[in-house]
């Protein structure tokens, strides 16, 4: 039974990758069969993702195998492991939860605009549990390649001249990242010697000063890399262009995939510049601090100055990226736990922000022209075949999409009762709560900016959700209603859903979160798991 | 031998980073490739330099490690390569692509005054 148990870490990988290989050949007339299968396979690492959440929710104990899996059975530091802690878990759940809701949301109409899009959907599930369950700086490397590569072509999907413009400099800037991502990785395996994750934390403590440097310096090129995914200013100008350039069902995934950069970055710095890492103890910490700052500013004015839905959306994704960054960056560890819950409570909103975009904005001329010229620019394969539009149209469409978007409105600006407004109150209530451990601190400067800032970017999201509602469902009458299908709409509200009973349910949520933040904070614990695993056969 | 290494990776960052700020896509995509180049080779580097000695156990070499390359970082530049080469292909779809629908071979898709 363990043993069966056991393998269950592997297969969020492993699904996702058969299945997008499998769904490769298949002719794209069989969209309903690609669609179905690729649903299954999404549903199928879904559960299992909720599976390994349960057993890690209970403990390292109840874990098969401790929650390590030693692919090809050598042991840390030789082999390359994947680790399941409540963290990963937590990702790989987000990760397939927005997968999926992609998938059922492409099948009305958009998984038509071009080639495998059900095949790259898998592809990106497979980058990035496996970018969430790795134990290995360079495994890490391959997987966010792949997720990578996956993400051009659903970047790509639909083409016409705006995804191309867009996705040339999204690939450049991508490639020129993964440079220094790779110059990072090898400056610390120069340096130290390792790759292992657990055993670079236990061997940095004891390092000479002169090497030290260069960790720090891999360290800090490593940090680059990621940035620019998680989109800090001055490293995401292209993130607003490229996520609103994206189709609907992709943008929804790409939520995820600045997450990916904020997660590598909570993982790193707690675990390798903890406070056992001796004279290397918060390496870099002023820097997120500032870099977040920065991000949170440029996203609030980017949010007021947008004119379209879709840019909104990407500038909301930078402040979201920018409270996180600076929330690791300040290192109140009473903040971590609101962190986490505003991590999942914004990309979820996001996410569902992104898929209702398209649906509000297809009564406008100027957007069913933009869907237009895309079909026609695709080609000719969907020639002859009516634009099928599958399922039934929802009654009361404009009085359905209002009350969604304005849900997205109160959950982005973080009005209570929803769950932006939890997020945001737990994330403060850490700022200002002085632990007993140290009685002595006070807040500084830099936590009133914060807050200030936390604050003003909930109202330039108000401020621009207003306007743009206005606009859209109060003021212009000479749009048509648009057509919306059910299992469009589906996916938005059970998004929304979510939000709502993380609003309404939060205790269970913040204890999970809490308990995460608690072995983030032990990382000696993390790095004995890994390091003195079992191998399979001597159990 | 270190030096003359040490030197080429600099030449090749250095053209690299010039060509990849330059207006051409075509400019862009060899930028990125001296830079993978460069990035491959340190790589190679962070594993040591050493003359005749092999990365893999001979058999009847014995285990003296001192007799030995470090196999781990050729593996590592053996995977980083394949990756790039992918990349860059993809990425010369792409540029086909934008110049396909905009007629120019300008980063942005249209030219701009001064360049």
């Amino acid at each position: 039974m363990t043993e069966w148990l056991h393998h269950l870490l592997i297969l969020p990988i492993l699904v996702p990758l058969a299945v997008a290989a499998a769904l490769v050949p298949l002719n794209e007339r069989e969209r309903a069969l690609k669609g179905s299968i690729g649903f299954v396979s999404t549903l199928v690492v879904f559960l299992i993702a909720m599976i390994l959440m349960g057993l890690a929710a209970a403990g390292e104990d109840s874990l098969p195998g401790s929650g390590v899996y030693q692919l090809g059975n050598w042991p840390a530091p030789f082999g390359i492991v994947l680790v399941l802690d409540r963290l990963s878990a937590l990702m790989l759940c987000l990760a397939s939860g927005l997968a999926l809701a992609a998938q059922v949301y492409s099948t009305a109409r958009w998984h038509t605009a071009g080639h495998h899009f059900h095949s790259l959907i898998q592809l990106l599930l497979a980058g990035l549990n496996g970018a969430f369950l790795t134990g290995d700086l360079f495994n890490l490397f391959v997987f966010f390649e792949m997720m990578l590569a996956a993400s051009y072509g659903l970047l790509l999907h639909g083409s016409g001249p705006l995804r191309v413009k867009a996705g040339l400099h999204y690939i450049a800037i991508n490639l020129a990242a993964s440079s220094l991502f790779l110059i990072g990785v090898s400056l610390i395996y120069g340096t130290t010697g390792t790759l292992n994750m657990a055993d670079l934390a236990t061997k940095l403590a004891a390092l000479p000063p002169e090497s030290r440097m260069l960790v720090e310096t891999g360290a800090a090129l490593l940090g680059i890399a990621f940035l620019v995914k998680a989109g800090m200013w001055p490293l995401g100008f292209w993130l607003p262009t490229a996520y609103a350039a994206a189709t609907p069902p992709a943008a929804a995934v790409f939520a995820i995939l600045t997450k990916v950069g904020i997660y590598v970055i909570l993982r790193l710095h707690l675990l390798v510049f903890g406070a056992a890492a001796g004279a290397s103890a918060g390496f870099g910490q002023s820097w997120l601090l500032a870099g977040g700052v920065a991000t949170i500013a440029f996203g609030a004015i980017g949010v007021l100055a947008s004119q379209a839905m879709g840019r909104l959306a990407g500038y909301s994704v930078l402040v979201s990226s920018g409270t996180l960054l600076a929330a690791i960056g300040l290192g109140h560890e009473e903040m971590l736990a609101g962190a986490l819950f505003y991590l999942v409570s914004s990309t979820l909103t996001i996410a569902a922000f992104f898929l209702l975009i398209e649906l509000v904005e297809r009564g406008r001329d100027a957007a069913a022209d933009v869907l237009a010229v895309t079909m026609e620019a695709y080609g000719d394969f969907d020639e002859g075949e009516e634009e099928e539009e599958v399922g039934v149209a929802i009654p009361r469409t404009m009085a359905v999409l209002g009350l969604c978007f304005s849900l997205c409105a109160v959950l982005l600006s973080g009005l209570p009762p929803l769950s932006g407004f939890v997020a945001k109150f737990a994330l403060l209530k850490g700022l200002f709560e002085i632990p007993a451990a140290d009685p002595a601190r006070a807040l500084t400067a830099a936590d009133w900016t914060y807050v200030t800032l936390i604050i003003l970017s909930g109202l330039a999201a108000m401020i621009a959700m207003n306007r743009i509602g206005i606009r859209t469902f109060w003021a212009s009458i000479e749009g048509t209603i648009p057509r919306v299908v059910i299992i469009e709409i589906t996916p938005v509200v059970i998004l929304l859903a979510a939000c709502l009973f993380l609003s309404f349910h939060p205790a269970p949520a913040m204890r999970y979160m809490q308990e995460t933040v608690g072995d983030l904070l032990t990382p000696s614990l993390y790095s004995e798991r890994v390091l003195s695993a079992p191998r399979a056969g001597d159990r | 031998m270190e030096l003359i290494l040490s030197a080429g990776i600099g030449a090749l960052t250095a053209s690299g980073v010039y060509l990849l700020l330059r207006p051409r896509t075509y400019q862009v995509i060899i930028g990125l490739s001296l830079l993978s180049y460069a990035v491959n080779l340190f790589i190679f580097g962070m594993g040591r330099l050493r003359v005749n000695a092999p990365p893999i156990v001979e058999p009847g070499g014995g285990g003296d490690l001192a007799r030995y390359t470090d196999p781990l970082p050729q593996a590592l530049v053996l995977t980083a390569i394949v990756i790039g080469f992918a990349m860059t292909a993809l990425f010369l779809v792409v540029i086909l692509a934008s110049r396909g629908f905009t007629g120019t071979d300008h980063v942005d898709g249209r030219e701009q005054r001064g360049d």
